[in-house]
């Protein structure tokens, strides 16, 4: 049950949020004395269904909160439709979820352009878009899109951080840069450009990019090795880069090379590039890698393992997605819990806006979840990391930007 | 002679009633169930497009997506940087199309079966790469895709948004069916069979292969355009991801599946492309892929002509069995 | 020009990848006339099958020959089930079930596998060479590279040498005189569409520790390796063998001077067109006379 005063009490935001009600059923779409609906749409099919992990996982840590004894006495209800990756089932999925299984909201979201397709919509209803699974930068606007959000650190600002440590560490570096054709690798560029500055026009000495339908980038590594770079920045999904890092090393050319957060995995890029061929090779982090060594006893990572054991059994525990799904769950519960009685969009809304220095197990050591009404990016900080043939060795301090 | 009046009756009331069960779920169902409506309504001209050139003319084509994705640019782009009302883009789209269909038919002539099905399938593989390389990105706004603002109704008409795009989609697909329809009906549909069917003796009956197949190929390329068009309005975003190969294969198979040369096969086959991977999705979650293959080569076997075709077969059996 | 002959010798490198499958798209396209677009596919689906023998505990080349015996049945019981009826079918109809195909086999790889890139042993690694070229060449290439000439000339004397081989050209050239003469030509079909499974099999356990293993693996390779089949003549495997390597050199030098990287697969699409329209038979082939 709903009390007078909690509805009173958040009249400020839910007033603007939806029209005058007569039931608090009308108030909180989605919810119910016992359940809080929530949508998402992945690609279960087609050639990215490898994401489709996250939404398993997602929908496994939902089922653990609910043995639990669910969020202030409300099981979690958690639809997640396939779209396929493609925006127009996208939008077809989305107004599904919120049209007819009547979600109160939809949660991570994949994909630039399936969410891009979506989000007009979501502000025009004024449907929370909490947490969408992609690292392009736009979905930090409060201003133009306040009921959308994002979750991880964007692309462009860790490209940026990738261009400022090569401006201090190396200021006559020739950089090269391999980046994939799409949202994706053009963000990068955008973001080093944003950490290069004036210098970007002279340091860079070469960007080419790849095709997700190219079998190898082997024409690509020899360009910029041609090209005399002898720093290197890799903007590419787990494929292209394994093979990039294992490319460079054949070719006995050692660059300072930087590859992108979404490829840090160690056990679907660098076991698979060769753990003695990485050596040397940097990115920036906001999580810890479940395959890496370093966080074997690590009181966060146990948790995990103990949700995977019990709620994932048989699936893949070194895929990366199972982590990064558990961090936005844990995120979303946080923003549930400090909802309290009020569910309605409009406080949910509110609620993901008003994160404190939250500390979720799956974050590397000093980096929290926070947000406010102006700041709709919920991780901004990241640490370099090196390989140094066993594990990531984190370095030099969190950067936040 | 005397049977004329009660046929013209006949029909009239057919089209009336036709008129009624398009119009009725506009003002039955709710906003995502005519969203839905409004997809099968595009994709069944889509497939209507291709069924001109793959089903009656024979010429297999795995790449109208390729089309359709011009089409849906073409609206777009005159929308977002023309300010074009949305209608006023249907057109154009189809012109373009059709033109780029001329254009594709005329080395079209030259391949043969399954030669024109790989080219074109390296065609509709090739699209998403194409509308996001430098020298497209000014116009189809690269990677980001275009943000559209979809139609209102006219003023003074008490519809929502929905209701509107509906039944707008719906005005065009009729139009277009009833002009398939008519065409189909000429010596165009003869020849272009003939050609499927035996295209020597058709050119010795002194048909113009040539001529009739790289009209076909307009025909069709400028139908489908139309449909990428509608479905861009209707969708009210582009993107290179929302034209891949999946695309042009889900066309092809629902193409296939409804009945190749067939009017209503289209419109079947529309309900398929839209409605098959949900219910797949009961399944299995990865099964989309599985249930399509399946079906598709099971409606080969079991239905050559498609559920049109074998809705066709069992009612002429039914009628043949009353009338003995 | 150091640039150009490196972009050439890793052009050769990844056209060897193009060459392998295209070896068993020729069969295909030999034996039954049909261009199997499911063919990347089934290869992919095998390589998997060796993945799970080699993960199971078989050495390597216990695995391969089982794979490749594994794959063959599945070839001959595609022909026997599927394709045999659709002998006399319409063009659409053949294309309707190869592109079924496409789709189950797709589906059945990442129903079963998983979606998640895999590693795939490689026979020629770990012996301690640092590959070809500086590295321009790596030592599976290397060894890629002479599986598949060797492949090549086992399928040259397969269809000289042996009396299933000759029947197999016979009941492809001309059917019905083959079944006066006494050749069983249902089964050299079948024989055929086996074949080219087992080449195929053969060409994803080579690919798959240089592109990795998913169930993607071979959607980009299919038109490349269609591409180089075409060039050097669909109907002739050295021609599709040299093609394959041609292709990606030129795939290579076109990307890095000409088009650029987005467009390569574009490039591959002309390259298929161009061939069609002005030269069927391919640089290589023989140009077929059809009696109406």
């Amino acid at each position: 049950m709903i009390s007078r005063r909690t509805l009173l009490g958040t009249a400020g935001l839910a007033a603007a949020a939806v029209p005058p009600a007569r039931a608090h059923a009308a108030e909180m779409p989605g919810v119910t004395d016992k359940s809080i609906k929530i949508g998402n749409t992945n690609p279960h099919s087609g050639p990215a269904s490898a994401y489709g992990a996250i939404a398993n996982a997602e929908a496994a840590f939902f089922k653990m909160v609910n043995d639990q004894g669910g969020i202030g006495g409300r099981m979690i209800e958690y639809i997640s439709r396939d779209d396929a990756y493609s925006p127009p089932k996208t939008v077809e999925q989305t107004r599904r979820l919120v049209e007819q299984d009547g979600v109160a909201f939809i949660l991570n979201g994949l994909g630039t352009a399936c969410q891009t397709a979506v989000r007009p919509y979501m502000n025009a209803r004024k449907v929370p878009q909490l947490f969408v699974a992609t690292g392009a930068d736009k979905w930090g606007d409060p201003a133009h899109f306040p009921w959308t959000m994002g979750w991880q650190p964007s692309y462009r600002t860790e490209a940026a951080i990738y261009g400022k440590y090569v401006l201090r560490e190396r200021p006559q570096a020739k950089i090269g840069v391999l980046y994939q054709n799409d949202d994706f690798g053009k963000d990068y560029l955008i973001g080093l450009k944003d950490g290069l500055g004036d210098a970007y026009a002279k340091m860079v000495v070469k960007e080419v990019s790849y095709e997700t339908t190219d079998p190898t980038i082997d024409s690509q590594a020899v360009s910029l090795q041609a090209a005399g770079a002898d720093t290197l920045v890799t903007a590419a999904t787990p494929k292209w880069a394994a093979q990039m890092i294992r490319k460079v090393a054949d070719l006995n050319w050692k660059p300072l090379h930087f590859i992108s957060n979404v490829s840090l995995s160690v056990g679907s890029v660098i076991r698979p590039a060769g753990v003695e061929k990485a050596v040397g090779v940097i990115t920036a982090a906001y999580g810890k890698d479940n395959t890496d060594p370093q966080w074997a006893n690590d009181r966060g990572m146990a948790q995990w393992r103990a949700f995977m054991a019990k709620y994932m059994p048989g699936a893949d525990i070194n895929d990366a997605n199972h982590v990064y799904a558990y961090g936005v769950a844990t995120t979303l519960v946080q923003v549930l819990k400090q909802c309290g009685n009020d569910l309605s969009r409009g406080n949910i809304m509110k609620q993901a806006a008003s994160l404190k220095d939250l500390e979720i197990p799956t974050l590397l050591p000093g980096i929290r979840v926070t947000t406010s009404a102006t700041n709709f990016h919920p991780i901004r900080a990241m640490q370099l990391q090196r390989w140094n043939g066993k594990a990531w060795e984190l370095f030099g301090a969190v950067i936040a930007v | 002679m005397s049977g004329r009046r009660p046929t013209r009756l006949l029909s009239a009331a057919v089209v009336l009633a036709g008129a009624a069960v398009l119009l009725a779920p506009a003002f039955l169902l709710s906003g995502f169930h005519l969203f839905q409506l409004t997809m099968m309504a595009v994709y069944a001209v889509a497939i209507l497009g291709l069924s001109l050139v793959t089903g009656y003319t024979g010429q297999v084509s795995l790449g109208h997506g390729a089309f359709y994705a011009v089409g849906a640019y073409a609206s777009a782009i005159l929308m977002t940087d023309f300010a074009w009302p949305y209608w006023t883009t249907l057109p154009v789209a189809g012109a373009m199309c059709a033109a780029f269909g001329f254009a594709v038919g005329f080395p079209a002539l030259r391949l043969t079966g399954h030669y024109l099905a790989l080219v074109t399938f390296a065609l509709a593989v090739a699209v998403p790469q194409i509308l996001r390389a430098h020298f497209a990105e000014g116009w189809s706004g690269g990677v980001q895709g275009l943000v559209i603002v979809g139609p209102e109704a006219p003023a003074g008409l008490p519809l929502s948004p929905d209701q509107w795009t509906y039944l707008f989609t719906v005005a065009v697909a009729a139009v277009l069916f009833a002009l398939a329809r008519n065409l189909l009906a000429g010596r165009m549909r003869y020849a272009m069979v003939a050609i499927r069917d035996q295209p020597l003796a058709a050119e010795a009956a002194g048909i113009d292969l040539a001529r009739v197949k790289t009209r076909a190929f307009a025909l069709s390329a400028g139908c489908t355009g139309i449909a990428g068009a509608l479905g861009a309005i209707a969708v009210q975003f582009v993107a290179p991801d929302s034209f891949s190969v999946q695309l042009s294969i889900a066309l092809f198979v629902g193409l296939v599946v409804g009945g190749a040369a067939s009017l209503p096969g289209a419109v079947l086959g529309a309900a398929f492309v839209q409605f098959v991977p949900n219910l797949s999705e009961l399944v299995n979650k990865n099964a989309p892929g599985v249930v399509y293959g399946v079906l598709l080569v099971a409606t080969l076997f079991l239905m050559p002509h498609g559920v049109a075709g074998a809705l066709r077969g069992a009612v002429t059996s039914r009628r043949g069995r009353s009338n003995r | 020009m150091v640039g150009l002959l490196h972009q050439t010798l890793s052009g050769l490198a990844t056209g060897g990848v193009y060459a392998s499958l295209a070896l068993a798209l020729v069969m295909v396209h030999r034996s039954t006339h049909h261009l199997n677009f499911a063919q990347g596919e089934m290869a992919t689906f095998s390589t998997y099958i060796a993945l799970m023998l080699i993960q199971a505990g078989l050495p390597y080349w216990v695995a391969f020959a089982l794979t490749v015996v594994i794959a063959f049945a599945l070839g001959v019981a595609v022909e026997r089930l599927l394709m045999q009826r659709m002998a006399r079918a319409s063009p659409l109809a053949v294309v309707g079930v190869v592109i079924g195909l496409l789709l189950l086999f797709n589906g059945l790889s990442g129903w079963l596998f998983g979606f998640t890139i895999k590693q795939f042993p490689s026979p020629f690694e770990g012996n301690g060479g640092g590959g070809a070229f500086g590295g321009m060449v790596s030592d599976h290439e290397v060894g890629m590279t002479a599986v598949t000439i060797a492949v090549l000339i086992a399928m040259s004397l397969f269809f000289r040498m042996t009396k299933l081989g000759l029947a197999m050209r016979a009941a492809a050239l001309n059917p019905e005189s083959s079944r006066l003469l006494g050749i069983r030509v249902g089964a050299t079909l079948a024989a055929g569409w086996g074949v080219a499974a087992g080449l195929g099999a053969i060409a994803g356990m080579m690919v798959a520790p240089i592109v990795f293993l998913d169930p993607n693996m071979m959607a980009g390779v299919l038109l490349y390796a269609f591409a180089g089949a075409l060039l050097g003549g669909i109907d002739n495997p050295a021609g599709a063998v040299a093609g394959g390597f041609a292709v990606g050199v030129i795939e290579n030098l076109g990307g890095a001077y000409l088009v650029g990287t987005e467009l390569k697969l574009t490039l591959a699409l002309v390259i298929i067109a161009t061939v069609l329209v002005v030269r069927p038979a391919g640089l290589f082939g023989h140009v077929t006379v059809r009696r109406v």
